[in-house]
């Protein structure tokens, strides 16, 4: 099964006074794994239950390989779907739950049991098929969940943060888990998060929303470097927000001279956003200061300095990091990588 | 402090026993009462069962085994009737209409406020007008019966409801193909068994023990049977043993009933474990 072309055309949805879609225009190409992410109320959801006609749109239209389904009962779409909570029909086993669409399709008892095992297979719970909900673990449900989705063989599969309510270990495991079946699969895929690092991990393209609209939509690594708005800057990294003076298509911060994203930026004071990554720790450099704080992240670290006026975070091996207790002197320069002004 | 703990613990044990048999008696007392006069012979003080005899020997008009039958008939008909409007009902108001929840929840706790026989002058003559065009059996009391079930009805399947994700559990159906009356039958009732059991178990204890109603609309049920053997003797006994009679009819159907539905929760539970 290849995937379909989806796209989304003006979409406008409204609660009442608040607008929670307003516009939205994503096209999604067959196979393909879009990740929208955004803050909390940005709409993401909305747009998931719309494509999945769980939700009316007030306009725009809703288009599957070609055809409008704006106006298909959520029944008809042939969409899977994985919700956020766990959504496994508590008085049927594993193995009823996963075949529970193919039965709705009248499909033959033999035929619903081999899909349901095969789907089963895919996610590594064939042992489970004969449990029910309660007696899973949260990952286990969702992996089931997905099975289940996957098992009406779907022409779009739609992800609603499935794995928000896991432990963090979890999580990234399932994410990879998750990846490597859609592209096993092929289907057409949105998968919506909050978290930038799993959209960014599992994510042909990500879609960065902002009140209803799509802000960026593009590759993780252009989303990551090439943030076209500040807002996306922000989003997707922690950002220092540092004052600079743009002058010829470059910008002096503190004594580094960096390149812009944008070289039509006026010339004058500017707002410059720096990531923690460009950031390094030198021998002697521009900006001195005093580490005020050391944040373990695991291989990396984080550490924020004092710089008098403002501080600033720098990201560094955690190696290097030990050497810095808070309190020390250190010097620092930012790498000359474009940078976006806010 | 683990001494004080058990000796509170002691004290709140104490108040329970004290609470409980203070209304075991409350309830019990008169139902003991009701049998031994049922078992009294011509004499005060003697035993005897003569009463309970002339129960089963009663001959009619109208029979006592149409009366059974007929109460029987109509707690089925009562329980179907109730199910098949309520269930989807609140259902619906719990994934749709969530603002109209207190609405309807009124509704039907409305029949509670209103006594039986304020309900029977007003059904009257409805009844009355219809029968001078067709002849309604007593079976046609389901429809009194069915109003005057919704409260009892309706807060056991709200209960029911309660601990079910029904947006959820809707939604993934839904998206597997499912059209309204699947997830309603097959998605939603399975996971709320207890409260329809229980549904079911008030609307048949209400029917089983109705009489006023069948009574003034002129219907025969068992209870109306049960009521005309007592009066059709002079013996006083067998008023008690009638009333005992209705009782116990009621109270094992019920327990059966619940009894059936208890294992057969438990059987699912079992086969949950088992595999
Ligand atoms: N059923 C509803 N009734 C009223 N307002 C709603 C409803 N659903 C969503 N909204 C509003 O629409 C906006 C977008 O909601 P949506 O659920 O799509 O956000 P989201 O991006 O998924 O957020 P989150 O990350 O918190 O899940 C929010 O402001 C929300 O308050
Ligand atoms: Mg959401």
């Amino acid at each position: 099964m290849t995937g379909v072309e989806v796209s989304l055309r003006g979409l406008h949805r409204r609660y009442g006074s608040v607008v929670a879609l307003d516009g939205l225009d994503l096209t999604l190409a067959p196979g393909e794994l879009v990740a929208l992410l955004g803050p909390s109320g940005c709409g993401k959801t909305t747009t998931l239950r719309l494509l999945a006609g769980l939700e009316d749109a007030d306009g725009g239209q809703v288009t599957v390989a070609g055809a409008d389904i704006t106006h298909v009962p959520s029944n008809k779409r042939g969409m899977g779907m994985v919700f956020q909570a766990y959504s496994l029909f508590p008085h049927m086993t594993v193995r009823d739950n996963v075949a529970f669409g193919l039965k709705l399709r009248r499909a033959a008892r033999a035929e619903r049991d081999r899909r349901a095992m095969e789907m089963l297979e895919l996610v590594g719970l064939t042992e489970q098929a004969g449990r029910y909900a309660h007696q899973l673990s949260g990952g286990q449900q969702q992996r089931v969940a997905l099975a289940r989705a996957l098992a009406i063989s779907p022409k779009v599969l739609l992800l609603d943060e499935p794995l928000s309510a896991l432990d963090a270990k979890v999580r990234a495991q399932l994410r990879d888990e998750i990846r490597r079946i859609q592209l096993e699969v092929g289907t057409t895929t949105l998968f919506v998060t909050h978290d930038q690092e799993e959209a960014l991990a599992i994510a042909d393209r990500v879609g960065v929303m902002r009140d209803g609209r799509i802000e960026q939509l593009g590759t993780p690594t252009d989303i990551y470097s090439r943030p076209a708005t500040s807002f996306v800057a922000e989003f997707v990294g922690l950002t220092n927000r540092l004052h600079g003076t743009v002058a010829a298509g470059s910008v002096n911060v503190r004594g580094c001279v960096l390149p812009l994203a944008d070289p039509a930026t006026p010339d004058g004071q500017a707002t410059v956003l720096v990531r923690p990554e460009a950031v390094t720790v030198v021998p002697s450099g521009p900006l001195t200061g005093t580490v005020i704080a050391v944040t373990f992240l695991g291989a990396s670290s984080r550490i924020t300095v004092d710089l008098g006026d403002t501080t600033v975070l720098a990201q560094l091996p955690t190696s290097e990091a030990t050497a810095l207790p808070a309190g020390s002197a250190v010097a620092l320069t930012i790498r000359p990588d474009p940078v976006l002004v806010a | 402090m683990t001494g004080l703990h058990a000796r509170r613990r002691r004290r709140v044990n104490a108040f329970r026993y004290v609470v409980f048999t203070v209304f075991g008696l409350f309830f019990l007392l008169p139902l003991l009462a009701m049998i031994r006069f049922s078992l009294e012979g011509s004499t005060g003080g003697s035993w005897s069962l003569s009463s309970w005899g002339q129960i089963a020997s009663y001959a009619g008009p109208p029979p006592l085994l149409s009366g059974v039958e007929i109460t029987l008939e109509l707690a089925v008909i009562t329980c179907l009737v109730v199910l098949a409007l309520l269930v989807p009902t609140v259902i619906w108001v719990r994934l749709r209409v969530r603002w109209m929840t207190r609405l309807v929840e009124a509704l039907c706790l409305l029949p509670l406020t209103i006594p039986a026989i304020v309900l029977v002058v007003g059904l009257a003559p409805i009844y009355r007008v219809i029968r001078q065009q067709f002849s309604l059996s007593a079976l046609q009391l389901f429809w009194v019966y069915a109003v005057l079930a919704l409260p009892y009805a309706y807060r056991a399947l709200a209960a029911g409801l309660e601990g079910v994700d029904v947006k959820t559990l809707s939604e993934a159906a839904r998206s597997l193909g499912a059209g309204w009356f699947t997830v309603i039958w097959r998605v939603i009732v399975p996971n709320m068994r207890q409260g329809v059991l229980n549904a079911m178990l008030l609307t048949g204890a209400l029917v089983l023990g109705e009489f006023t109603i069948a009574y003034l609309l002129l219907y025969t049920n068992l209870q109306v049977t049960l009521f005309y053997v007592s009066r059709g003797t002079p013996n006083a006994g067998v008023l008690f043993s009638t009333s005992s009679a209705a009782l116990l009819f009621a109270f094992v159907l019920l327990l059966i009933l619940s009894y059936v539905g208890r294992a057969r929760g438990r059987q699912s539970e079992r086969s949950k474990v088992s595999k």
